[in-house]
């Protein structure tokens, strides 16, 4: 049946209508527990206890307050542990950058014996989930007497196996850049370094954007780590801050646990809509590791 | 001569200066903690009663043995395959809609897609709040007259809870993978299959499903490996309970080491979860080989 034969009544075309709009109505039905858990952390936080612990939830709070985001602060220091994961994740991410955009480049460029066999044992981070070398890791941070520091945050992300990714990363972007786009700066005069420095780190930027964008997200909701590694309220981190809210019961007191949830994700959401296509070509790469 | 072999000397000097942050971190924090891992495993080694004794194959002997770790492996397996087969279908039927452009796909995009960037503590946190017995989910299932189990305390429900909670932070990432290669089938295929008068079904099946499994595969593998490192997700949301019920192997490995001190019996664990990983990556290289033939 060719479309052009086909009857140009209106039914066919409305039909189609119909569908499309069915369609939309099923993808609005099925962002609901995409969206619905974010709306529900925003507004329970501004709610008191007794109207969370209602019968029948409210959707808008009936009678909203910011107590819950003052507690947040006084319970904890919130404040420094905001401060303690920012810091970390930038010195994580500017670190990173560096050392994988010097890495990526050298396995690219430059011949050097051994360079493959180099590169193949750095590969081998890409095999190592976390949890494996988590033991031996705690011995060596323990004997090194750096429990409940943040050396072992910032230190062997950038250094260790989760820097991997990115050295593979921005390899792959190097071996794509065209050589003669480098070797107008030999001619100038540019040694290694200036090349490096000057043409190829300016050129790298969309990969580094990549690298940057999956290296800060992961150092600011990295868990397993800080858990094993600090002990003491001041010197934590927010994923495991956020998990302490506790009353002396043990019972989570919700409207503060959202408060402090609210504030940590928040910052992050902005920028995600700010820079949404940066966001899905970088979280891409990190999905497709390996 | 003299002078571009001193300059090849040079770019040599420079090349191993500019990797070796990485190389001996590698070694560091990677190759070295192997080695470690691997020793620790055929040792004794109570860090409390202060014992650290060569015991050979003693830890895998145990681990044959563990009733405790069988339990872990089978919840790590109903877990993993809850997750790939819920993660692959809705992540594909969401890059197909996507796919169709219709009014508003890039809002709905973008919302699919926020989760991931949600810490996953965060997320877990807010999910564990609706899923309290008188929490936000069961607060409208009641209002629409059904009455909602107590997701957290059954065993069955808290593992499929676990499962959703992932999912669903996660899914929109697979999406994005899925819809690039939706968009890399040749619109032309699907017009002629359409001028032959295959409808809609037809076409997915016989000309996009195809040309996808590729992709399916490689992101199924991906997902597979994500799951066996689900460490947040479940000491936020069951600590590994009611009972044993999601204690997955990751979880089994950390209660071994920090909550009983067993370092040595955790490291012969390690091993064991090192070598689940290692096989599945090596089966995505493969596939991932084969799919970039597919694309040449």
């Amino acid at each position: 049946m060719k479309s052009d034969v086909r009857p140009r009544g209106l039914t066919p075309r409305t039909r189609r209508g119909v569908t499309r709009w069915l369609l939309v109505l099923l993808l609005a039905v099925l962002s609901l527990p995409f969206v619905f858990p974010t709306w529900w952390m925003a507004t329970s936080s501004l709610k008191p206890m007794s109207e969370i612990l209602r019968r029948v939830p409210t959707v808008w709070p009936q009678d909203p307050s910011l107590d819950a985001y003052g507690r947040v602060f006084t319970l904890q220091p919130f404040a420094q542990q905001y401060w303690n994961s920012l810091y970390i994740a930038v010195l994580v991410t500017l670190g990173t950058m560096l050392v994988a955009a010097m890495a990526g480049y050298a396995f690219a460029r430059i011949r050097f014996p051994g360079a493959n066999a180099l590169f193949v044992l750095v590969l081998v981070g890409l095999l190592v989930p976390s949890e494996v070398t988590i033991v031996p890791l705690f011995r060596i941070v323990n004997t090194l007497g750096l429990i409940d520091t943040h050396w072992p945050l910032i230190v062997i992300p950038v250094l260790g196996a989760p820097a991997v990714l990115a050295v593979f990363i921005m390899r792959q972007f190097f071996l794509g850049l065209p050589v003669e786009l480098e070797e107008a700066g030999r001619i100038d005069g540019l040694g290694r370094w200036g090349v490096f420095w000057r043409i190829a780190v300016p050129l790298s930027r969309s990969a580094l954007g990549a690298v940057a964008i999956f290296t800060f997200l992961k150092s600011w909701n990295l868990y397993l780590e800080p858990v094993v590694y600090l002990s003491s309220k001041k010197n934590f981190t927010l994923p495991q801050a956020l998990t302490q809210y506790v009353d002396a019961y043990g019972g989570p007191m919700w409207n503060v646990q959202l408060a402090a949830t609210t504030l940590t994700v928040l910052p992050v959401l902005v920028v995600f809509l700010l820079a949404q296509k940066q966001f899905v070509q970088g979280l891409a790469h990190s999905g497709l590791k390996g | 001569m003299a002078a571009a072999s001193a300059a090849a000397r040079r770019d040599r000097l420079v090349g191993y200066t500019m990797v070796a942050p990485v190389v001996l971190g590698s070694l560091a924090f990677v190759v070295l903690p192997l080695g470690m891992v691997v020793w620790y495993s055929l040792h004794e080694w109570n860090v409390l009663a202060n014992t650290f004794t060569f015991v050979g194959a003693e830890n895998y002997q145990r681990m044959a043995a563990d009733p405790g770790l069988a339990d872990a492996l089978t919840a790590t397996l109903w877990f993993s395959v809850g997750l790939v087969v819920v993660n692959i279908a809705l992540a594909l039927l969401l890059a197909v809609l996507l796919d169709q452009k219709l009014p508003g796909t890039t809002t709905f995009r973008t919302f699919f897609f926020s989760p991931v960037v949600v810490s996953l503590v965060a997320w877990t946190i807010v999910w564990s709040f609706l899923l309290q017995a008188d929490g936000g989910i069961n607060g409208f299932l009641g209002a629409l007259g059904i009455e909602g189990p107590n997701w957290l305390r059954h065993p069955t429900t808290a593992l499929v809870a676990v499962v959703i909670v992932q999912v669903f932070k996660n899914v929109g990432l697979n999406m994005i993978l899925f819809l690039a290669a939706l968009q890399g089938v040749p619109e032309e295929l699907h017009e002629a299959a359409r001028l032959d008068g295959a409808g809609a079904w037809r076409r997915f099946r016989s000309i996009t499903l195809p040309l996808i499994s590729p992709t399916i595969l490689l992101v199924s593998i991906i997902t597979i490996v994500g799951s066996l490192e689900v460490f947040a997700q479940i000491d936020v949301l069951t600590g590994g309970g009611p009972g044993s019920s999601t204690t997955v192997l990751v979880y089994y490995l950390y209660q071994q080491a920090f909550r009983f001190n067993e370092f040595g019996y955790a490291s012969a664990l390690a091993v064991l979860l090192f070598l689940i990983v290692l096989v599945l990556t090596l089966l995505q290289w493969q596939s991932r080989k084969r799919w970039v033939f597919h694309e040449v």
